[in-house]
């Protein structure tokens, strides 16, 4: 019996180590290890620490940086405001009998390619795009204005690609908010204000920073958005990592670039954790 | 303020103008791509031209329809294949690891599950990278070591699986363990108590009960992969996947086979998608 015991454990267990030592924990390590790797003049490898002064002392590079984790941030916070009221409203305005039917509508874009919903705003925003054929028919405009390829659209464009991963997780939060609370609080004389920063964020705060923390990794960790809808002066991380990969054919810059990436949104993540006191188990259930 | 309280108009008009508007943003995008596949125009654009299925099926030296655009069907049919492996392999081992997490108890459990949530916090270009250069080092040392060129180790089909994998099978996990704690053990004890053996309960008795999971899980996962840009665009070869050559060409310049694409993504998504609904509803009842 305890034979077998053992045998079930490791039918259990051989495939997923393989699956996370060598998919996960190998590849992370050799990022470091890589990172601090530079080619002398002898074309062989050794140890250093110039990958790293290069990003500090590269302008171009830390600022990139600086923007990359600013506007994500901004992006998660104007996600969370968009998000709240669709959240409150499906959960508990809307008649239960259309619950199912928006969270469908509310779920089927997302359904659909990344690259797709980036190209329908394209052809939307460009200069010969829908949005300003029908201001000039309109009388509104006199020519064309190129409405992609600003740091607005490419925020806007953040948004939308991360808005579902922050309207689940609040309306799953809500749904277990027990509607006697808010009908109390109305009851003796409490105003909406009152109510949203007493009642409903306290209670949504679990689903607020598991929302958080999917749409800041995703939005910090985005290549196609930024590239297609950002301007030449809106670069974006990953692009400096992808431009030493596969432009510069640095794989050693990259390899840091990258380990940089991967300690920002960590630490990141774990501020978010701390500061709400959530931890990581906990809020991916 | 809810359902149940008595609120202003202007209180309900502001929140439905809000809720529509809201509707408006997530599907604009996505109806003017569809509408705009039927469009008798050589570019992507209004002025409405007259309603063709040209971008569908015309062979013309200057309109070449999706049904006849080879290098767009090489990479659909290359997507197919990899969300295909990509699907089998995370539920496989997905669903071994919710056995591992939710049944069994070893040494390092707790550490061993942090490591299988990791992919959800590291940025889907950092695993692609990672993975890029860890096999390029395996390349290498095989190759001065015994002499041996694995194939394996290259950008390409395979390893865009396994880098797909990497992170899905994080997804598949969680589902199937959220699903396998609502199973009742007891179930499990009167078959073992009956003389059958753990791996034959499992096979009659758990996976039954963990179906709807499993196959939910699996077309997520494909689905994802289907759709996977991040991750891939370091570790493909020459066969391009869908995503990765529908941004070259957005990238470049668009056509409105681009749309006719889409199209075809957002109708075959919406299926599947509304299918998974339907499903997971009836399981409900």
């Amino acid at each position: 019996m305890k034979n077998q015991k053992r045998w079930v454990l490791w039918f259990f267990l051989s495939p997923v180590l393989l699956w996370l030592v060598l998919l996960i924990v190998l590849p992370q390590i050799d990022l470091l290890t890589m990172s601090f790797h530079v080619e002398n003049d002898d074309g062989r490898m050794v140890w250093s620490f110039a990958n790293y002064l290069t990003f500090f002392q590269e302008p171009i590079y830390w600022l990139t940086f600086v923007r990359t984790a600013v506007y994500s941030i901004l992006v998660t916070f104007l996600t969370f405001i968009i998000a709240l009221p669709i959240a409150f409203y499906i959960t508990k305005v809307a008649a239960p009998k259309f619950q199912g039917f928006l969270m469908m509508l509310l779920l089927l874009p997302f359904w659909v390619s990344e690259l797709v919903r980036v190209y329908g705003w394209m052809i939307l925003l460009r200069e010969s795009g829908v949005i300003n054929h029908f201001l000039i028919k309109l009388g509104l405009l006199n020519k064309p204005v190129e409405m992609l390829y600003n740091d607005a659209t490419m925020i806007m464009g953040l948004v939308y690609t991360s808005m579902l991963f922050m309207v689940i997780p609040i309306v799953s939060v809500l749904e277990s908010l027990d509607n006697s609370l808010i009908e109390a609080a109305y009851d003796l004389g409490a105003d909406m204000w009152s109510i949203l920063v007493k009642i409903i964020i306290p209670h949504a705060i679990p689903g607020i920073v598991s929302g958080s923390i999917v749409v800041f990794m995703l939005t910090l960790g985005n290549y196609l958005t930024p590239n297609l809808m950002g301007g030449k002066n809106s670069l974006w991380f990953t692009e400096q990592i992808y431009n030493q990969f596969i432009a510069s054919f640095n794989w050693n810059q990259g390899a840091a670039f990258g380990f940089l990436l991967l300690v920002l949104s960590s630490l990141v993540i774990w501020i978010g954790l701390k500061l709400t006191k959530q931890n990581l188990k906990k809020v991916v259930q | 303020m809810i359902r149940t309280l008595p609120t202003s108009k202007t209180y309900n008009w502001c929140f439905k103008t809000y809720v529509i508007l809201y509707f408006t943003f997530l599907f604009a995008p996505l109806l003017i791509t569809c509408i705009l596949a039927f469009n008798d125009s050589q570019f992507p654009s209004l002025p409405w031209k007259g309603f063709t299925v040209d971008w569908f099926t015309a062979n013309l030296p200057e309109r070449v329809g999706i049904f006849h655009d080879q290098i767009n069907l090489d990479s659909i049919w290359v997507s197919f294949q990899v969300a295909f492996f990509v699907a089998i392999l995370a539920t496989t081992v997905g669903t071994l690891g919710a056995f591992l997490f939710e049944q069994e108890d070893f040494r390092f459990k707790q550490l061993l599950y942090f490591m299988m949530l990791a992919p959800l916090v590291i940025p889907g270009v950092i695993l692609g990278i990672s993975l890029l250069l860890f096999s390029n080092t395996l390349g290498l040392y095989f190759e001065t070591r015994w002499n041996l060129d694995v194939e394996l180790f290259r950008p390409g089909f395979w390893l865009v699986v396994l880098g797909q994998f990497s992170f899905i099978a994080t997804l598949v996990t969680l589902v199937v363990a959220a699903r396998l704690k609502k199973f009742d053990r007891t179930l499990e004890e009167a078959a073992l108590n009956l003389g059958a053996n753990r791996f034959e309960v499992i096979w009659h008795i758990t996976l039954k009960f963990l179906s709807p999971a499993i196959i939910g899980a699996a077309a997520v996962a494909f689905l994802m992969s289907f759709e996977n840009f991040n991750t891939t665009l370091f570790l493909v070869g020459h066969e391009a996947t869908l995503p990765i050559n529908l941004y070259l060409q957005v990238r470049d310049g668009s056509t409105p086979v681009i749309n006719a694409i889409s199209f075809l993504l957002i109708v075959g998504t919406s299926l599947l998608a509304m299918a998974n609904l339907y499903f997971s509803k009836k399981e409900e009842e």
